[in-house]
Formats: C-alpha cells, sequence, structure tokens
C-alpha cells in the first residue's frame, strides 16, 4: 500500500478509531471520560440515595448557626455563641499560628543539626545522626503524643509555684514554664510606642542599607568595610536610645500567681506548645539531611578553585557553596513547610483546636454536616498547599542554573 | 612541530622545596622531595597514575598539606599559618582536571570574583582587567554566559582566564586536558604556550609529551610518589637513565 | 640555556617509610577530630555533658526498672520512692499491643505465621540474587495471608487464586496481540472463574476452615502492619499507573491524573480518613455496609498512590530520552515499550523513593488511632491507660511503641540504602 492509496481514501474505517495514530488518542480519551462520567454519576446517585433515605441534604446553613462551643487557645475575639463560621475561622488562624512556629524552629534545629552533621568532630557528627535517625523512624504522632506528656509530667503544676519556699520558681521572675503551658509577660504599648516600634523597623532597613552600601564600596573602590559589628549597632542602638528618650513607653505585663492559677500576661498552652515542639524537632530531623546533601552535593573541586584563588573559608561557604547548595535545598525545603501544616492536623491528639480540631472535629460532630465540615476542611489544606507548591515553582524558575 | 622555544630563564628562585614528605594517614605519597624551580621555568611533571605528581603540586598552594620538610614559594614558606598561605595563594593561581567553574556565576563573574572580594580590586577595574584575559584565551564574546552554556575546551581557557586575573607569577596545572575530547585539546595547550611565552613561570602535570617537547626547559618523572629523574627534555626523552623512565616512556611514547 | 645543573637521576628507589609519632593511631585522630580548634573543643565539652546528663537521668530509671507487677501502684510501692519505670505494663500487655484486645489468643499463631510468610515472600523481590523461583511464593502469599489472618473456609482464597491464575494464563496467551484485547479477556476470564467459584464455596462452607475473625476485631501493631502492607501493595501499580498517566499526552486522562494526585497530595491524611470514617459510606449503594478497616484500606491506597506516582514521575523523567526514541524505532508500540524497556529501568531508580514512601506509610497509620481505630497507638491511648489498673503509665508505653516503630522502620531505611549502593554499582 503506497501513499497514494491512503490519500485517496477518504472513507472512514472504524478499525482506524483505534489503530490511526490521529484518531487513536480521541478514542482513548473518548472512553476516558465516558468511564469517568460514569463512575461520578453511580457515586453520585448512590450518595443522593443514601442522603434521602437518611433523610439529610447538602447545605451550608450551619455555618450561619451559634456554633455554642468554647475554644480555648484563640487569636481573635469568640465565644460559645460565635457561628460556626467563625468557629473554623479561629481554627485556621491556629493552624497557621503553629504551622508557622513550627516552620521557623523547625529550619533552626535542622539547619543546625544538618551543619553539625558535617562537623569535624567525630562526636558531634555522631550525635546528630543519633537525633536523626531516632526521630525519622518514629511516627510523629507517637512524638507529639510523648512529648505532650513529657510537658504534663516534667512541668510543675501552678501551685507548686505558691507559697514561702515554692518548689518551683519563674525564670527571670516573669516566665513560668507549667505543666498546663507557658506564661509570658505580655507587652504593653502605652504613648510614644509607635516611635518605638518605627524606629526599630527602620533600624532594621538601615542594616539592609549598610549592607547594601559597603557592598557598592567593595565593588566601586575595593574597600572592604567590615559588616558585622557595624550591623549589630545599627540594629540595637538607636532603637534601646529612643526607647529611653520616649521615657520606655513599652511596658510588660507579668504573669502572676493568683490563687491556683497565673493571670495576664501571654498564655500559649500546653497543647500548642507540645505540638509546636513536636512537629519542629521532627521534621527538623528530614530537614537536616537535606541540608546535609545539599551541602554535600557541592562538588569538592568547587571548593578547592575557590581556595586555589585565595577566597578565605567564610568566603568560599558565603559566595561560592551556599548559593549552590541552596538550589538543592530549597524546594525539598518547602515540601517540608507543606508537611508541617498538614501534619498540624493531628493537633487533635492534644487536643488543641485548629482547623481540624473545630470545622472537622466538634462542629462536625454537633451539627453532622460531615460532607459539608470535610470538604471545607480539605479545601483549605488545598488552598494552602496550592500556593505553597506554585511559590516554589516561580523560585525554582528563577534560580534554575543555565545551561545549554 | 613548532620550534623549541627559547625562552630566558631568571636566576631568582620561585619555588624550593627541601626534603619535602607527606602521607596520607600511613600511606607516604611523597617522599623526600627536593625540587627547584626559578623564574620563568616550564616544568612538566609525568609519571604513572598513583606516582604522587598531582599532590606534589597541590602541596604548593597548600591545597594539601605536607607533614616534614620545607616549602618555600616566592621567598614566603608554607606553614600552617593562614596568613602566609593567603599570601600564596594570591601569588600561585591553579587550572584543574575538571576545571571547576563556578556553575551560578556568569564566565565574567567567575573571572572578577577573587579580584573583588581578596585583593579588593573595584568591580570596574576588576571586569576590565577580566576582559583582557578573556581576550587572550580567546574567547571575550562568553563573557555573559554561564559555564554550563560552553564546551569543554571553552570552559578550561576560561579557568585559565580566571586563575590569571589573579596575575599570579607562578601557575600550576593540574591535568588540565585529561577530560577534554581531542579537537578541543589544542586550544588550550595553545593558550598555555602563549602564557609561557610571556614569561609565566609554569609547573604542569600533563600527559601530553608534544607540549612538553616544545615549551618544557625541564621535564620530571615521578614514582612512587618521589623524584627519579629529571632533564631537559632532548635528554630526558632520547637518552633516558632510569630503568623505571624507559619503561613508562615505552608504555605512553608507544601508541 | 642549559640546565645541567638541575638534570638528576635517581638510581635507588627510596623505601616507604612509617608517619612521625602523633601522626598515626588514635591519639591524632583524637586531636583532629575532637580537639583541633578552640570552637571544636568547646563543642566536644558540651557534647560530652550533654551525653552524661542525659545518661544520668534516664540509667537509673530505665535501670530501675519493674518487669513484675498488675498495677501501677504496685509498681510504685516496689519501687518505694526510687526513680524507676514500671515495665511491668510491657509484660503484662504485650499481646494487646500487638494483636490488640479482642483478637482471641488462641489463634496468634495465625498472624505471627502470615508475619513470617511475608519476610519470606518478600525476599526474592527485595534481594534480587534468590532463586526466582521463590516468586511463586510472593503471588501465592496475599491469598495465604488473608485466609491466615481473616480465617474462613480455604476455598475463598483457592477460588480467588484460581481466578487470577486463569487470567493471568488468558492474558499471556492474548499479550502477543494487542494489549488491551489480552486484559479485557483476562478480566473476563477471571471474573467467570470467581463466579462459577462462589458456587463451589456455597456448596461446603466450612471445608478446611480457620475460625473467623472479623475486620473490627483487628488491633495494635499487627493492625498497622497490616495496613501499611496491603495499601502499599495495592498503590504501587495504582502509582505506576497515575504517573504514566500524567505523563501522557492526552489531555483529558493527564488532567484527571494531575487533579487526582494535586488533591490527595494537598490534603493531611487525617481528613482522608474522616472521609473513610463518615462520608464514604454515603457513595456506595444503599443496603451495603463496608467494613471500617476496608474503608480505610482504601483511602490509604489513594493516598500513597499519589505519593508513589510522584516518586515514579520523577524515574521515568530521570530516564535518558534516547532510551523511547530507541523503544520506538524498534517498532514497539506504547504499551511493549512500557512494559519491557521504560518502566524496568524508571521503576530500578524509583525503588529507593517508593521504599521511602512506604516507611512513611507505615507511620501514617497510627493515625487510625484518631478515628478510633484499635491500632498500637489506639491501644496505648484507649483500653491501657484508661484501664484503672495502669493509669498514668505513659512513657514506658510511648517508648515501647516508638521502639517497635523504630526498629522496623530502621531495618527497611537500612535496606533501602544498601539496595540505593547495589543499584549505584550495579550500574558500571
Amino acid at each position: 500500500m503506497n501513499t497514494s492509496q491512503i490519500s485517496r481514501r477518504d472513507n472512514f474505517k472504524f478499525s482506524m478509531l483505534l489503530n490511526d495514530k490521529r484518531y487513536r488518542s480521541y478514542t482513548f480519551q473518548f472512553l476516558a471520560l465516558l468511564i469517568l462520567i460514569f463512575i461520578m454519576a453511580y457515586l453520585g446517585k448512590n450518595l443522593l440515595e443514601n442522603l434521602a433515605s437518611a433523610g439529610l441534604n447538602i447545605s451550608y446553613s450551619f455555618l450561619g448557626e451559634a456554633s455554642g462551643y468554647d475554644i480555648n487557645q484563640r487569636l481573635i475575639e469568640y465565644n460559645s455563641q460565635s457561628t460556626h463560621l467563625r468557629a473554623a475561622f479561629v481554627g485556621v488562624l491556629n493552624t497557621l499560628l503553629v504551622a508557622f512556629l513550627g516552620c521557623i524552629m523547625a529550619t533552626v534545629f535542622g539547619v543546625t543539626a544538618g551543619i553539625l552533621r558535617l562537623s569535624n568532630n567525630w562526636i558531634v557528627a555522631k550525635l546528630m545522626m543519633i537525633y536523626v535517625e531516632i526521630f525519622r523512624n518514629v511516627p510523629v504522632l507517637i512524638w507529639i503524643l510523648i512529648i505532650h506528656s513529657v510537658f504534663l509530667t516534667i512541668l510543675p503544676q501552678p501551685k507548686a509555684f505558691r507559697g514561702e519556699n515554692p518548689e518551683a520558681s519563674m525564670l527571670w521572675d516573669a516566665v513560668a514554664f507549667t505543666g498546663r503551658g507557658i506564661y509570658l509577660p505580655k507587652p504593653i504599648f502605652y504613648d510614644g510606642s509607635a516611635v518605638v516600634i518605627a524606629t526599630f523597623i527602620l533600624s532594621i532597613i538601615g542594616v539592609f542599607a549598610f549592607r547594601f552600601y559597603a557592598r557598592q564600596k567593595l565593588y566601586s573602590a575595593g574597600q572592604l568595610i567590615e559588616t558585622r559589628w557595624t550591623s549589630l549597632a545599627i540594629f540595637f542602638i538607636p532603637t534601646i536610645l529612643v526607647y529611653f528618650i520616649m521615657g520606655n513607653p513599652i511596658g510588660l505585663e507579668y504573669p502572676e500567681l493568683k490563687g491556683f492559677n497565673f493571670k495576664g500576661g501571654i498564655y500559649a498552652r500546653g497543647s500548642l506548645i507540645s505540638l509546636w515542639f513536636a512537629l519542629s524537632i521532627y521534621t527538623g530531623a528530614f530537614i537536616a539531611e537535606v541540608v546535609r546533601a545539599g551541602i554535600q552535593s557541592v562538588n569538592q573541586g568547587q571548593t578547592e578553585a575557590a581556595s586555589a584563588l585565595g577566597l578565605r573559608s567564610n568566603l568560599v561557604m558565603n559566595l561560592v557553596v551556599l548559593p549552590q547548595a541552596l538550589r538543592v535545598i530549597v524546594p525539598p525545603l518547602i515540601s517540608f513547610y507543606l508537611n508541617i501544616t498538614k501534619n498540624s492536623s493531628l493537633a487533635l491528639a492534644v487536643g488543641y483546636m485548629d482547623v481540624t480540631g473545630t470545622l472537622g472535629g466538634i462542629t462536625l460532630n454537633q451539627t453532622g454536616r460531615a460532607i459539608e465540615a470535610v470538604l471545607l476542611l480539605m479545601l483549605f489544606y488545598l488552598v494552602i498547599s496550592l500556593s505553597i507548591s506554585a511559590i516554589m515553582n516561580v523560585y525554582n524558575r528563577s534560580i534554575m542554573l543555565k545551561e545549554r | 612541530m613548532t620550534d623549541k622555544l627559547k625562552l630566558e630563564i631568571s636566576d631568582e628562585i620561585a619555588i624550593r622545596i627541601q626534603s619535602m614528605n607527606k602521607w596520607f594517614g600511613s600511606f607516604h605519597v611523597l617522599r623526600d622531595i627536593n625540587l627547584t624551580v626559578n623564574r620563568g621555568e616550564r616544568i612538566v611533571v609525568c609519571g604513572p597514575s598513583g606516582s604522587g605528581k598531582s599532590t606534589l603540586i597541590r602541596c604548593i598552594n597548600a591545597l594539601e598539606e605536607h607533614q616534614s620538610g620545607q616549602i618555600v614559594v616566592d621567598g614566603t614558606e608554607l606553614t600552617s599559618d593562614i596568613k602566609n598561605i593567603d599570601r600564596i595563594r594570591s601569588e600561585v593561581g591553579m587550572c584543574f582536571q575538571h576545571f571547576n567553574l563556578f556553575p551560578h556565576l556568569s564566565i565574567l563573574e567567575n573571572c572578577t570574583l577573587a579580584p573583588i572580594w581578596v585583593r579588593k580590586t573595584p568591580k570596574k577595574e576588576a571586569e576590565e582587567t577580566a576582559m583582557h584575559f578573556l581576550e587572550k584565551v580567546k574567547i571575550p564574546e562568553q563573557a555573559d554566559k554561564y559555564p554550563g552554556q560552553l564546551s569543554g575546551g571553552q570552559q578550561q581557557r576560561v579557568a585559565i582566564a580566571r586563575s590569571l586575573c589573579m596575575r599570579p607569577r607562578i601557575m600550576l596545572f593540574d591535568e588540565p586536558t585529561s577530560a577534554l575530547d581531542p579537537e578541543m585539546i589544542k586550544e588550550v595547550l595553545d593558550t598555555m604556550i602563549e602564557l609561557a611565552e610571556d614569561g609565566m613561570t609554569m609547573i604542569c602535570v600533563t600527559h601530553e609529551m608534544g607540549f612538553a617537547r616544545q615549551v618544557a626547559n625541564r621535564v620530571i618523572f615521578m614514582d612512587d610518589g618521589q623524584i627519579v629523574e629529571q632533564n631537559e627534555p632532548e635528554e630526558f626523552f632520547n637518552n633516558p637513565q632510569s630503568d623505571r623512565t624507559k619503561l613508562f616512556l615505552s608504555q605512553i611514547l608507544g601508541h | 640555556m642549559s640546565n645541567n645543573s638541575n638534570s638528576f637521576v635517581r638510581h635507588e628507589m627510596l623505601e616507604e617509610r612509617a608517619p612521625p609519632v602523633g601522626e598515626g593511631g588514635v591519639l591524632k585522630w583524637v586531636r583532629e577530630n575532637l580537639f583541633s580548634s578552640v570552637f571544636n573543643t568547646i563543642m566536644t565539652i558540651i557534647a560530652v555533658w550533654v551525653i552524661y546528663s542525659i545518661t544520668v537521668g534516664v540509667a537509673p530509671w530505665f535501670l530501675n526498672g519493674v518487669w513484675n507487677a498488675e498495677t501501677t501502684r504496685e509498681c510504685y510501692e516496689i519501687l518505694d520512692g526510687v526513680n524507676g519505670a514500671c515495665f511491668a505494663v510491657l509484660q503484662e500487655r504485650f499481646p494487646q499491643l500487638i494483636y490488640g484486645f479482642k483478637y482471641p489468643s488462641t489463634e496468634y499463631w495465625r498472624p505471627n505465621w502470615a508475619t513470617i510468610l511475608l519476610l519470606v515472600a518478600l525476599a526474592p523481590v527485595l534481594f534480587r540474587r534468590l532463586p526466582k523461583r521463590l516468586l511463586v511464593f510472593t503471588v501465592i502469599y496475599p491469598f495465604l495471608a488473608y485466609w491466615l489472618i481473616w480465617g474462613g473456609s480455604v476455598l475463598i482464597p483457592t477460588v480467588a487464586f484460581i481466578g487470577c491464575c486463569v487470567g493471568g494464563v488468558c492474558y499471556k496467551r492474548f499479550s502477543s496481540g494487542a494489549f488491551a484485547t489480552a486484559i479485557i479477556l483476562s478480566l473476563i476470564s477471571a471474573y467467570l472463574c470467581w463466579f462459577l467459584g462462589g458456587y463451589l464455596i456455597s456448596w461446603n462452607e466450612a471445608f478446611l476452615s480457620l475460625k473467623v475473625v472479623p475486620s473490627r476485631d483487628m488491633g495494635g501493631f499487627m493492625l498497622n502492619l497490616l495496613l501499611g502492607t496491603i495499601a502499599v501493595s495495592l498503590s504501587i501499580p495504582l502509582g505506576i499507573a497515575l504517573a504514566l498517566g500524567r505523563q501522557s499526552n492526552m489531555p483529558i486522562i493527564k488532567w484527571i491524573c494531575v487533579v487526582f494526585i494535586e488533591f490527595i497530595r494537598g490534603v493531611p491524611l487525617i481528613t482522608l480518613l474522616f472521609v473513610a470514617n463518615v462520608i464514604l459510606a454515603f457513595f456506595f449503594p444503599p443496603e451495603t455496609s463496608i467494613d471500617l478497616i476496608l474503608r480505610v484500606i482504601i483511602m490509604m491506597t489513594f493516598f500513597n498512590s499519589a505519593y508513589i506516582a510522584e516518586v515514579v514521575r520523577g524515574g521515568l523523567a530521570a530516564l535518558p530520552s534516547g532510551q523511547y526514541e530507541a523503544a520506538n524505532s524498534l517498532g514497539l508500540d506504547y504499551s511493549q515499550s512500557m512494559r519491557f524497556i521504560i518502566l524496568p529501568q524508571a521503576l530500578k531508580i524509583s525503588i529507593p523513593g517508593i521504599v521511602n514512601v512506604s516507611v512513611g506509610m507505615l507511620k501514617d497509620t497510627t493515625l487510625v488511632s484518631i478515628i478510633s481505630m484499635f491500632d498500637l497507638v489506639g491501644m496505648i491511648r484507649g483500653p491501657i491507660l484508661s484501664s484503672t489498673d495502669w493509669n498514668g503509665v505513659y512513657w514506658e508505653l510511648f517508648g515501647a511503641a516508638a521502639a517497635i516503630f523504630f526498629v522496623v522502620c530502621f531495618t527497611v531505611s537500612k535496606y533501602s540504602q544498601w539496595l540505593e549502593r547495589q543499584l549505584e554499582t550495579g550500574k558500571h
């Protein structure tokens, strides 16, 4: 069969649907679509029948009803008369709080452990390896439960702080570590505090500006300015000066033991602390491995070439090794941040009211609106995941090494 | 083959190594090395693999540490003192077998990095120097490209330019053409020949014996961590004295 | 200019010498590794202090442990004020921790055997040097394990097995033709076999049967292992299919796979378990009731398959594009090039990633304790800690749970590292 014969054929044969390259993919996709629609119709039919026979329907009106329950840890105003929607919102803020704190502390743990893992000191390197292996191989739920019970049993109860010779005392007479949580002093802003805060923000900008200026000086005139001490000075001195000039406008409200409990100050619940700590130390072990792999991924030859050019080791690290290592480290790091956000849903185990605890927990149980609540819950996590993935894709594309 | 280069060699001593020994753990990798290099000399070091030739030149710019003996480079003795090491490294340039260009920086940035941060050269001046040397190695048009976009021969020439931007008085080459495809070897060797014509003191570990004949004024043969024979190239190639040298030469010149 | 003063010939080679004293041995190692600089020395001191204080704090608690007692109070009586652990709870409740509290104790031999045989069945897959004949047992194992763990007549798994065999034979027979036809014919023949076998089973219900243990009686660590193994085994083929679909050129198939994968990866497992617990039943036909454990297995399989799909996608991307071109130029069609050339290589690259994801899945099976299933963690938080006998014994129990998981997961991850090294060297 030669090509002239084929092109003359205008009539369409059914076997072409399967064999002709052009039609084949349409056939498959059409079939796939059919199957998908069929499956969804089947599931939908079952759903409607089951709902009907249970006397339920799908409606989100419950979000406007009063919730009828209290949430102990909250960042905004809320009481049992507030709506379920507000309860869910409180949960969202709690999730974001513990996720944000967890990401920061996990990064600190992970980067420290990862760098120490590579140190020349044998004991330190082995200790870090033990930390990583132990924490990576045990489920995070078990760590959350262990750390929570450690907090409960080791830290003293508030009543231990009472009396003439208390068993427990506050750190610096300001911070109390108890089994119920940590009581911290709360900053109170009087008149004039805005000036201090503005100065602080300005001094942070000032540090960046100074470093930028120093680098420009190096490029233009060849003078290397020592930035370390000056940066610290710019960071601290103006704010402290303005603080005293304005007459100490920021005060602290100290927690005080009144009766059986502490009053005043900021109260960080034990459940928040243990969840935060457990998530951080667990994810920190994974981050440590990623950091280690990232630094090791930079070829030994890079360090040698930079040293051979006369660069000292801190410059070698900052200018040559770190930029290359970060390319390898940052993408998995971001996916670990995502994991922390998703693992925060385990707050249920310690009674911390995150969005899974409010929306997916108490609200769901009270209103019985399982389908609506769970869908909303999944939507929340999806939005966070997809946004973080999008940010990561943008980052990846911008730092990609240019190759042929 | 072009004529042998006749170049001036001064009496000033660039490198003096006396009774140098190095161990890797308990393995005696360099044994009793005695070597004097005058300014303007071009030395080729050859030998079977594992003979310690790379280790020898890496000791000269302190990438490896020697345990006994003395190495004096440009009047400064190599000790654990960081200031000495820094001074020596800014006078000694090195080219590696695998180029080791910094992939996240452009070609121009690769060349200006060390002058800016070590010699504190203003950026404009550093860039002018970089372009000058990139022109010398005949790839000025690649200045804004990235290492991943260049061929192997081009990358090695950039590596040579990068070292030259620090204006070293001595250049070390660690098998600069071993990782290159055959058609790119010539362009790199031509660059090195030009460098020699400009009077650079060079120590080159290589298997390119044609280069040795043309450029070197001394060929050193190493085996088992020690210098077995050294001589002018004609004498070395035509009249090898030691049995080991004869064996080695028969192996590499045979094919 | 001649350099005759520089010509040199060595006539006697130098012998190797020992390094100077202080260059070798323990002393040098200690100096270099622990005390090479001021900073290093400080770190060593801090590290030693940390190790010391942890040991001093934990060792007495550990060593003074009481192994024989009936209740927490008795433990403390025996300890009499000394700081010590109450390990007696482990001694007494060990079967519950492993098997759950409803699994009949006379039948413990069955899951024990199922676990041992699991290792035997996995061996030829994990260690490719073993004879291929053992793979026959690997194929038989799922059916055997089902019968051992759940009980019932041996005819049920036998019929299922025969049906699969018939389907497989049918597939092999037609596979040289069109791939789709072979699959459809094999499915039909398997279904026929099961249909006919159903009659055989109902004819004699009690033939060679073991005591039936309903799914809701499973518990303890056995439940974790069960869920993990089943979810991982089922999710691997599904994950591979998803990865291939995501890579395909056909937009509809690609988008179905992308939506599925990104949706599953974007939500925490606990929400999917909520779906299994309260919502999934709505999607089944009315009047059917599916076991909770089956619903959980379905959601866990979906969950794991999305992550495995990503790992396999990475493996497919790591293959040089020349492989696809070579397969096409040989005249192989899509399914043939996938089956014989692409997938074998891609899967080999992906194995370490798949093992990592699977270990993660095993650890995640502990989440079922939140939906009130009594796996290892659920047993601890539920029946054991709330019983009046063992109130307040947290650390010993959680520590034991952590230790059990650590042993299993650490072994698997060491295997994975060993396998990676094998695959590295095998490349040459």
